[in-house]
């Protein structure tokens, strides 16, 4: 065992990039539900936004493209759960876990002929020279567009959520989608709109997965990363600025674990490996005890009455 | 996050406006519907849907066939009549009954938690743990020979399902932590705890350093054998049938199959009518890992017969299809729990005859639940024709 192996300042780097799918995933599932959706099928858009952005990419060459084509391909399988829910009225329940099975078996059979090929590199350091200054340059500067863009997203998301209109709306529609109806707003609509976001973010995490941190296809890649997203929104309280947190802690002991791996600690590789997942029940535990946060209608089906 | 999660809202008048993108006949064909609750859920539309979701996906499915390149019928075809009526049939027939009897055995388990609103999505990991749990009791009298050493194995698996489900349960009844995520995190940590076992602790001594462990089809003790040769018929098919009797009993004579059912329908009337929420969950919970894991035990010790990395095929994710496509009852759980069952072997054999991507059978039966669930809305629901009102 040799943890001085370990640079502490990569590590923390490599924290921050590891976080990024999740914090994706993450956000744009708060989205949802905050708009009062209950949307278990983030793992089935993050693996077919995995797949869409992988394919893409290899053909046109462009990660740019790649990412794209990520969040088209994850607001697309979304607009399925869409419709069993706000038009179908199915449960939510049920129909997230649908779209996870369906998205895992799609991905698998999109993806079977990209198996071990690599991907073209995205470029790594859009900050060129502000990366080059110790210690804070790797941690701050040193990323790719996406880490930033998932930042973004987030501060945009708060400040969308905190301070417009249609941030109140969306708000309204998720406290109370009977109230939200009878003011005039288009519950379906609105949630729709909901979903198909999350369905982006998710897919754009998944492509962050595919094309960045591994870089390669493999089935079921994202083993489980959009199931703990789904936990950290009730990590969360339903707010943005702790998503982002709470990425950062669960991309910190994903990072830690595998660099704990790399080192050779005398603890077996598959305990190591566990730990993301048992570290998410521990915090779901300590943290569930307070759930006067969650929107007033999540996980219930509206029908507007006549 | 579980306040609620279950309550359809009623009412009359859908605005299907917002979902327009998925495709301009199904958007022109809604502007058109509208939705009405019925006063009670149509009796006929609940045995219907589960066919006509069958024969959607048969369709759609040979779309998806056709554009993967291959002929539709004859794909649909090897998957739902070679099995059963091809000319290597005594072949298949029995595997039907292999397949089809860990499926049923954890549907039958899920599908009490789905009635009262009790998700448990872990079944995949009780079903690792049975196994482990399982394999592991009877390896420890390895190479004693004894008739107890079997019940023994039967006793541990059931065990280890039922302990591994009692983590979500015991945190939902005394943190109020949500079951779905925490059963499905324990489906990764079971994952890795096989795979620790099959190149650790379980690792076949004499297995020239292979991962996996002893073959249990060659330990006449363990050895989960078929009853009547040539059937496909184990224990595991004796469990399972058990297991649906105990079922349909438990809903349809018992008070606490009527507590499940008031539960899902309406907790609050439930709770006032003195059901205590936090038992039946660790009722519910406990008996479908408990089924799991009897059917990962006899997985291990039969059919599969050794633990190893990739052990698991995902049955425990399946199970959920066949619950659902059973209606959540017994009986149509076993008919379900049998035409999953045909699709894995007919899909086992299209992809050695056609070459169908095992992927694509995946899909196949994830479209399947689609279906059942879009479907479903004509069970609650009348479809009357003529404009919406706008929300």
């Amino acid at each position: 065992m040799d943890l001085s192996a370990i640079n502490p300042i990569l590590l923390v780097a490599a924290m921050i990039a590891a976080a990024t799918p999740i914090l994706l995933a993450a956000i744009g599932e708060l989205v949802v539900e905050r708009a009062g959706v209950l949307n278990l099928g983030v793992e089935g858009m993050m693996i077919t936004g995995a797949v869409c952005g992988f394919i893409i990419t290899v053909n046109t060459g462009s990660p740019t493209v790649g990412f794209i084509a990520a969040a088209i391909g994850g607001a697309v399988l979304s607009l399925l759960f869409a419709f069993l829910t706000q038009v179908a009225l199915a449960n939510q329940v049920a129909s997230g876990l649908a779209l996870t099975l369906f998205g895992l078996g799609l991905s698998a059979l999109m993806g079977q002929s990209y198996v071990g090929i690599k991907p073209p590199r995205t470029e790594s350091t859009p900050l060129g020279s502000l990366a080059d200054i110790p210690v804070i340059g790797p941690i701050v500067f040193g990323h790719d567009l996406i880490v930033y863009l998932g930042l973004a997203i987030v501060a945009a998301t708060w400040a969308t959520l905190k301070f417009t209109r249609a941030g109140l709306v969306l708000r309204a529609v998720g406290e109370n989608h009977d109230a939200a109806h009878a003011l005039g707003y288009k519950v379906k609509r609105i949630r729709t709109l909901a979903i198909m976001f999350g369905g982006a973010c998710a897919g754009l995490g998944g492509a962050y997965i595919s094309l960045i941190r591994v870089p390669q296809w493999t089935e079921g890649m994202t083993a489980g990363v959009g199931w703990i997203a789904l936990a950290l929104v009730v990590f969360a309280s339903w707010k943005p600025w702790r998503v982002l947190l709470g990425a950062y802690l669960f991309g910190g002991i994903t990072q830690l674990q595998l660099n704990l791996q790399g080192a050779g600690v005398a603890i077996p590789v598959e305990y190591l490996a566990m730990s993301p997942y048992i570290v998410t029940i521990i915090v779901l535990v300590i943290l569930s005890a307070d759930k006067s946060r969650a929107p007033g209608s999540l996980g219930r089906t509206f029908h507007a009455s006549g | 996050m579980s306040r609620n999660l279950f309550d359809k809202q009623s009412g009359a008048g859908a605005n299907p406006l917002g979902m327009a993108v998925l495709s301009p006949a199904l958007w022109l064909a809604l502007l058109f519907v509208q939705l009405e609750k019925r006063p009670q859920p149509s009796k006929a539309m609940a045995y219907a849907t589960p066919v006509l979701a069958v024969v959607l996906t048969m369709i759609f499915g040979g779309v998806l066939f056709a554009v993967l390149g291959k002929d539709p019928l004859q794909a649909i075809t090897t998957i739902f009549w070679e099995p059963i009526f091809g000319e290597f049939a005594f072949f298949y027939r029995p595997q039907l009954l292999i397949k089809g009897a860990p499926l049923v055995l954890i549907a039958i388990g899920l599908a009490l938690g789905f009635k009262a609103g009790i998700w448990n999505i872990g079944a995949e990991g009780q079903y690792i743990v049975g196994a482990i749990c399982g394999a592991g009791a009877g390896l420890a009298f390895y190479p004693a020979e004894s008739v107890l050493i079997f019940p023994l194995m039967v006793l541990a698996g059931a065990l280890g399902g039922w302990a591994w489900a009692m983590i979500p349960g015991l945190l939902k009844v005394k943190f109020g932590t949500n079951e779905i995520l925490v059963s499905l995190m324990l489906v990764y940590v079971a994952e890795q705890l096989l795979a620790s076992m099959s190149l650790g602790l379980l690792k076949n001594p004499e297995g020239f350093g292979f991962p996996g462990s002893r073959n249990l089809q060659q330990y006449p003790s363990a050895h989960n054998a078929e009853i009547i040769t040539g059937t496909g018929m184990h224990w595991g098919v004796v469990a399972a049938l058990i297991a649906v009797i105990f079922a349909y009993v438990l809903l349809t004579r018992h008070s606490l199959g009527f507590a499940i059912r008031v539960t899902g329908e309406a907790p609050r009337a439930a709770k006032f009518g003195g059901v205590n929420p936090g038992r039946l969950v660790l009722f519910c919970l406990g008996i479908s890992g408990l089924l799991a894991g009897l059917a990962g035990m006899f997985e291990v010790s039969g059919p599969s017969g050794q633990i190893s990395i990739d052990f698991n095929v995902g049955y425990g994710f399946t199970a959920i299809i066949v619950a659902f496509l059973g209606r959540l009852n017994p009986l149509g759980i076993v008919a379900a729990g049998l035409l999953m069952a045909l699709t894995y072997i007919g899909g086992d054999i299209a992809q050695s005859q056609l070459g169908l991507p095992a992927a694509a059978i995946q899909v196949f039966q994830g479209m399947l639940l689609f279906f059942l669930l879009a479907l479903d809305v004509l069970t609650n629901y009348r479809v009357r024709f003529g404009k919406g009102e706008t929300a």
